[in-house]
């Protein structure tokens, strides 16, 4: 009974690899699945959305801070049912390596798993996914998404006319192609058979550059488009954009999450926590995260605000994400993808323009140019 | 009996005060609440023997007839304005209306530049000049060595006073003490005059054929006090008070910073009667000292001004409003969260909510003893604009939620977007 069950489990593994150095000074405090989007940890969407569709056992592929990380997640992993394994590499081992580390979990059944890249918000349309591979029946599918500027990317080319026998095949990888080929990107999730161990070595591997193309030379390869946004928000920018559209497939699916408090503007999520002032005007595109308190006569546009932090009156942000247990003072002018590390103290009528604020910093003058602040 | 000269100048000069002096002539550009040469006549006021002022300059005179019928009014003594018919020079005017100046027989009078600013030691130099036998007595101040070359340098005699070399603007280092651009004359001034001006019309003359001059021109500094340096007539009086040149426009905010600290002494009542009347309930807005407040002006009780600011009449002060080192010109209007700091809101602007207009201060180091303003250039070597306070002109209008940073707007323009660090014609 007790194996039966240990056989049935879907699993999947997460490649959540290294420093996060692309989202410091935020990932200087925590490890990036622990930062929040949309005040829940980054890991935490992709979990949820994997439990949704039954897996009961996750590798977390990590080169780094396991031991916090462990901390962070388990309450929430044993409230979702799902079991965590965190799989420690000595030395970074590619995109590809990590499977082969996890090999002993990953092939304990003959069912297919998700490997998933621990940056990416969608709206993980995994059942789809899962009766698409199970149609095709080859050996892997890669989840695809449109971009509009596919030159910093892995272009996929797969056969998507719709008399093509086999439609959705992939054919080709070009790694940021320099002429126009795609427009359809590597989504960066994926399905895979067990039978994709026997390729990998454990040993340092890209799974872009090496696995796939000798899949897709065997048409082992398939393409899922991915319908709705997609963001890699593994850095503050993007993090933004990524927040922006989160929030707008909310308003889509007319989810409650989004508030209708006075003063808010658009699409805005604000945690019950969160205390907002008089005479405010919050959005669009705002997160308030818990514990917070903005104070009143303050304008916030576009940005992230993380537990515990204060705004106080007469402060503007736009594009910004504000750390955890921020102190932004009175008449404080924050834009331009400014980025404050947790508990930075911005004096009153400061202005910091595209500002990366090093944790426990205490900024007492403007900023004008865009700057790191060790 | 004494009399007192203030040169105003006229269209063509103080083109760095621009744009504040586009709409308005420079001399009545109001500093710490009142024109800047009211400040001048309040200090002629303090003399007690002083009994008529002439503000001579080639501004038409409608620029300033209301102006001159108004502090008749308020300080209840003679002042004309005299109007050159061209630029005559510092002291060319003087003596094409020397028959003014002599008229009723002063005893002395003073001359003072209507560029500079401070707290002007006019009864210690009446004093001065009672010990004196002298035909100019100039007051002077300490320099920095570095700075000193953009004044008119004096060499003077350490125990008598006495001045031995003058030179203006020299290329070397010459004195740490300048010319404050403030002097006291005897009337004996116009022999001398009268000796340059004769000289120079027969240069004039010889020269015709050459020269586009159709006017002879006499500086004081130049033509009187360099050939009187060594002849024992003329004295310099040495001020440690405060003195500033008041020439470029970023000059105002450090100029309304002095004044205002100088009310603390001469006109404390200048700095209070703040607050607004709401119903039974009289709410009064967070000041931090000086702040100058005209009566007509409203201050949302939620605003917070100062230190070191003036609101002129009728501007409107919106709830949340913070506002520091700036001058706030009549019938502007602030609206709620905005932020404005060493800058000037010119006549009628209008600035949105959550705006931020903010300037760099260019006030003299604080760390060197006698240090001045430094008159920068309006740009850099790179062609950059040089950080300076920010200017808004009249009716100039700033939408919510920007930011204007160390830029200059000229007056009636309509920004829709940011600006750092430019000019926007």
């Amino acid at each position: 009974m007790c194996g039966k069950e240990l056989n049935d489990k879907v699993r999947a593994l997460i490649l959540v690899g290294g420093y996060g150095t692309r989202l410091r000074p935020l990932t200087l405090s925590r490890p990036k699945p622990l930062v929040e989007f949309a005040n829940k940890p980054m890991l935490i969407h992709q979990l949820e959305a994997l439990v949704e569709v039954g897996v009961t056992e996750v590798v977390l592929a990590v080169s780094y801070r396991a031991e916090e990380m462990e901390k962070g997640l388990s309450e929430e992993a044993k409230k979702l049912g799902v079991n965590l394994i965190f799989s420690h590499e000595d030395e970074p081992l590619g995109t590809a390596g990590p499977l082969a580390l996890a090999r002993n979990v990953l092939s304990k059944n003959d069912h297919p798993f998700f490997v998933l890249n621990a940056d990416i918000i969608c709206e993980f349309p995994f059942k789809e996914m899962i009766s698409f591979h199970k149609n095709h029946g080859r050996e892997g599918t890669i989840c695809v998404t449109r971009v509009e500027e596919p030159s910093k990317y892995g272009v996929v080319v797969y056969k998507d006319k719709e008399e093509d026998e086999e439609r959705g095949c992939i054919t080709e990888f070009i790694e940021k192609p320099q002429e126009f080929v795609s427009n359809k990107i590597n989504a960066g999730m994926y399905i895979f058979n067990a039978s994709i161990l026997k390729r990998i070595k454990l040993q340092p591997t890209s799974i872009e550059k090496e696995v796939f193309p000798e899949m897709a030379k065997e048409s082992q390869l398939y393409a899922f488009e991915l319908k709705g946004f997609w963001m890699d928000v593994g850095q503050p920018r993007d993090f933004l954009t990524g927040m922006c559209l989160y929030l707008s497939a909310l308003r889509q699916k007319k989810s409650d999450k989004l508030t209708d408090r006075d003063g808010a503007l658009g699409n805005v999520l604000i945690d019950p926590t969160a205390k907002i002032g008089q005479d405010c005007k919050i959005g669009p595109n705002v997160i308030i995260g818990p514990d917070v308190v903005i104070e009143d006569g303050v304008c916030i546009r576009r940005s992230t605000v993380l537990r515990g932090s204060v705004i106080k009156s007469h402060s503007w942000l736009d594009s910004c994400i504000i750390g955890w247990r921020c102190v932004i003072g009175r008449w404080v002018r924050l834009e331009n993808n400014t980025v404050l590390g947790e508990d930075v103290i911005v004096k009153d009528e400061i202005y910091i323009n595209g500002g990366q604020v090093l944790p426990h910093k205490s900024i007492a003058s403007s900023v004008p140019e865009p700057k790191i602040i060790m | 009996m004494l009399k007192a000269i203030i040169l105003i100048g006229g269209p063509l000069k103080g083109t760095r005060f621009r744009p504040l002096s586009l709409d308005i002539p420079k001399p009545l550009f109001p500093v710490a609440g009142l024109p800047i040469i009211q400040h001048h006549i309040e200090a002629c006021v303090r003399v007690p023997d002083l009994k008529e002022i002439i503000l001579l300059g080639y501004y038409p005179s409608s620029d300033l007839m209301k102006f001159v019928q108004e502090m008749i009014q308020e300080y209840k003594i003679a002042i004309r304005y005299l109007q050159e018919y061209t630029a005559l020079g510092t002291a060319g005017g003087m003596y094409h209306f020397r028959d003014q100046i002599r008229c009723g027989n002063p005893t002395a009078f003073f001359v003072i530049n209507g560029d500079v600013c401070g707290d002007f030691p006019l009864l210690e130099m009446c004093e001065y000049y009672g010990e004196k036998d002298a035909l100019v007595v100039v007051a002077g101040t300490e320099a920095t060595r570095n700075q000193s070359v953009n004044y008119g340098c004096i060499i003077s005699d350490k125990n008598t006073g006495e001045i031995l070399h003058y030179v203006e603007k020299p290329s070397t280092f010459v004195s740490t003490l300048v010319n404050c651009g403030v002097y006291l004359c005897s009337l004996d001034i116009f022999q001398i005059l009268a000796a340059v001006f004769k000289k120079k019309e027969e240069e004039r003359v010889y020269d015709l054929a050459s020269s586009n001059n159709d006017s002879t021109t006499i500086q004081l500094e130049q033509d009187v006090l360099r050939p009187l340096a060594g002849t024992g007539k003329a004295f310099v009086y040495q001020s440690k008070n405060w003195w500033s040149q008041l020439k470029p426009a970023g000059s105002t905010i450090y100029a309304n910073r002095h004044f205002l600290q100088l009310y603390r002494k001469r006109h404390p009542e200048r700095l209070r009667g703040v607050g607004i009347q709401e119903g039974n309930v009289k709410q009064i807005p967070k000041i931090i000292d000086d702040v100058f407040i005209h009566p007509t002006a409203f201050i949302h009780h939620t605003a917070v001004l100062g230190p070191n600011v003036s609101i002129g009449a009728n501007a409107h002060i919106g709830p949340g409003v913070r506002i520091r080192e700036s001058i706030i010109l009549s019938g502007a209007n602030i609206s709620n969260h905005s932020l404005v700091m060493y800058s000037v809101v010119g006549r009628n602007s209008k600035i949105g909510a959550w705006s931020r207009v903010e300037g760099t201060p260019c006030d003299p180091n604080p760390n060197k003893p006698f240090a001045k303003m430094d008159n920068l250039p309006l740009f850099n070597s790179n062609g950059k604009l040089n950080p300076s306070i920010t200017i808004l002109g009249c009716s100039v209008s700033v939408p919510a939620e920007v930011i204007l940073l160390n830029s200059i707007v000229l007056p009636y323009k309509e920004l829709s977007r940011s600006f750092k660090n430019e000019i926007i014609l």
